[in-house]
């Protein structure tokens, strides 16, 4: 047996620590995260509030806990609609060929160059600010860049015998990617999803800093971050928390990534 | 009787890498109006250097790309002027086995799960013991059927690449280089196992190889090429007692006859 990839394992169990947290909070948070006591604000950590409570006393725990669930819903549906539309448009591309690929990475190529904060901007100012708005932005720039890798880890296998056997089988070109592009490049496609899981996240988190994601009450770091901005001599904690929650999360999953590339890309292997 | 194969002046060109700005890219002639006739059951074998085109007229046969010129009828049928859904239903009957035994399966499916490919293309279920019957006929085990490609020597590889060609009951298997990345002992097993499968279901052959030697043991035809030209066309008893060609004859002192 191999050894695993350092980064692969701390990766994994950061991501790990994020999603428990998330799945967690789907059944028990220490409080509700809602709930406001004003006389209790800028709690110090306590045994009640293990990191003590914010400007409206509010439990910080349960709201870190609560926005975890939500980063990792938007990024989750943001890499699966964006990852599976360019997937497919990829699969596509490399199977037909000709101009027909050329058309489709040209407009990825214009895609890929279109910041995403421009476009979600460009969202909410025509749909007003909201969070399956910040879904679709996030969702819209995953789509050229899952479009390039799945065509490009296509085209390789494209050229591979058992491709060649199934032409003479008499199998449809979309036949053949079903049955064995698609398998055959999945492994790509997980790399790059999981590491697009953590742009997504940050994008997330940059989306609901500027108000243009989870609207309240809704948790989000991105917001709680912002909103602890003003107050940062009075409770600098409160914007270190949400922080230090994205920082993780980013972190574990790029270094997850990495780490699976590591072990799945045999080029990369070889080398070693 | 129509022959099984019949090829009329086949051309196929290829465009060069365009070395000059201003000048129009050079033309190479991959294969050069080449003519064979293969009857049913028998071997053709084409021959020659690397480069000489062998690979590029078995595409043409398998209709993976058609000829500039030229026509290659399967049974009396153009099937370069064949429509999509018909060829696909003709490829049934000429199937083709390939160079890299580590190449020709997918590494993520089951060999009894690539052996029935061919049939799902014409029936939505294939029936497991057709693929059990071609395992057989390769002289693997039925039971094989459930391993990964990874868990078979190259030699067991190309047996099930050719039990994956014969499922079908084809008229005719295309064999490009089919043994060159074998070990000479593993050749001599996989030609045995294919003269053999020939008799016993009347396969025609056409047989690719830059080896004269390995061809030569069992063809009933020969066609040399170089640079794409047909140098000798017939039988094989006859070119390989009394080549007309020098090319031929270095090419059989370098088979060791
Ligand atoms: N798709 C292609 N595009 C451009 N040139 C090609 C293409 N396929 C083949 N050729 C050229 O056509 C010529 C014949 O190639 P072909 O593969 O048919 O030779 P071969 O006899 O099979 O050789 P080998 O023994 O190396 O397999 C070569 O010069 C090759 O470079
Ligand atoms: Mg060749």
């Amino acid at each position: 047996m191999k050894r695993l990839p350092v980064n692969l394992l701390i990766g994994a169990a950061l991501v790990l620590l994020v999603i428990g947290a998330a799945a967690l909070s789907l059944i028990w948070t220490p409080h509700d995260y809602t709930e406001m006591n004003i006389r209790g604000k800028f709690g110090p950590p306590s045994e009640l509030h293990w990191l003590g409570t914010d400007q409206l006393g509010r439990d910080v725990v349960s709201q870190l806990m609560a926005a975890a669930r939500n980063s990792m819903a938007v990024a989750l549906a943001a890499v699966l609609i964006g990852g599976s539309i360019g997937t497919a448009l990829g699969l596509l591309a490399s199977a037909i060929g000709g101009w027909v690929e050329d058309l489709v990475m040209r407009i990825a190529d214009i895609g890929f160059a279109f910041p995403a904060l421009l476009f979600a901007i460009m969202l909410a100012a025509v749909f007003g600010p909201s969070l399956t708005n910040a879904i679709l932005a996030i969702s819209f720039i995953n789509i050229p860049v899952f479009a390039r890798v799945a065509r490009a880890s296509a085209n390789q296998i494209w050229t591979r015998e058992y491709v060649t056997a199934a032409q003479a089988a008499g199998l449809t070109r979309a036949a053949i990617s079903r049955d064995h592009i698609l398998p055959n490049i999945a492994a790509p496609i997980i790399v790059q999803a999981t590491i697009e899981f953590a742009v997504a996240i940050l994008a997330e988190a940059a989306l609901s800093y500027l108000g243009l994601g989870a609207q309240p009450p809704a948790p989000s770091w991105g917001r709680m971050l912002s909103e602890a901005q003003t107050l940062m001599y009075l409770a600098p904690q409160l914007a270190i928390y949400p922080g230090l929650c994205i920082v993780t999360a980013v972190l574990g999953f790029g270094l997850l990534g990495d780490g699976l590339r590591d072990v799945t890309d045999p080029r990369l292997v070889r080398e070693r | 009787m129509t022959a099984l194969v019949e090829a009329k002046s086949v051309s196929r060109h290829y465009r060069m890498p365009r070395n000059h700005l201003l000048r129009a890219p050079e033309m190479l002639t991959a294969v050069d109006s080449a003519s064979f006739t293969l009857n049913r059951g028998e071997t053709l074998g084409v021959v020659g250097e690397s480069g000489s085109g062998k690979s590029t007229l078995a595409r043409m046969v398998m209709a993976f790309e058609a000829p500039d010129s030229g026509e290659i009828r399967f049974d009396g049928t153009d099937i370069h002027a064949l429509g999509a859904s018909d060829l696909r239903r003709m490829r049934q009957r000429f199937q083709m086995i390939f160079q890299d035994p580590f190449g020709s399966l997918d590494p993520r499916r089951k060999i009894g799960w690539s052996i029935a490919e061919p049939l799902r293309v014409t029936q939505s279920e294939a029936p497991s013991h057709k693929t059990a019957e071609a395992l057989e006929q390769v002289g693997l085990r039925a039971a094989d059927a459930d391993k990964y490609p990874h868990e078979f020597s190259g030699g067991q590889r190309q047996r099930i690449a050719i039990a994956r060609a014969i499922v079908t009951r084809p008229d005719l298997i295309v064999a490009d280089e089919a043994v060159s990345a074998l070990d000479v002992s593993v050749q001599a097993q996989i030609l045995n196992l294919l003269m053999d499968l020939q008799d016993e279901l009347g396969l025609a052959m056409l047989f690719i190889s830059h080896d004269l030697a390995v061809v030569a043991s069992i063809c009933d035809q020969l066609l040399v090429m170089q640079h794409g030209k047909t140098l000798e066309y017939g039988a094989a008893t006859q070119i390989l007692n009394a080549p007309a060609h020098p090319y031929t004859k270095s090419l059989l002192t370098a088979a060791g006859a």
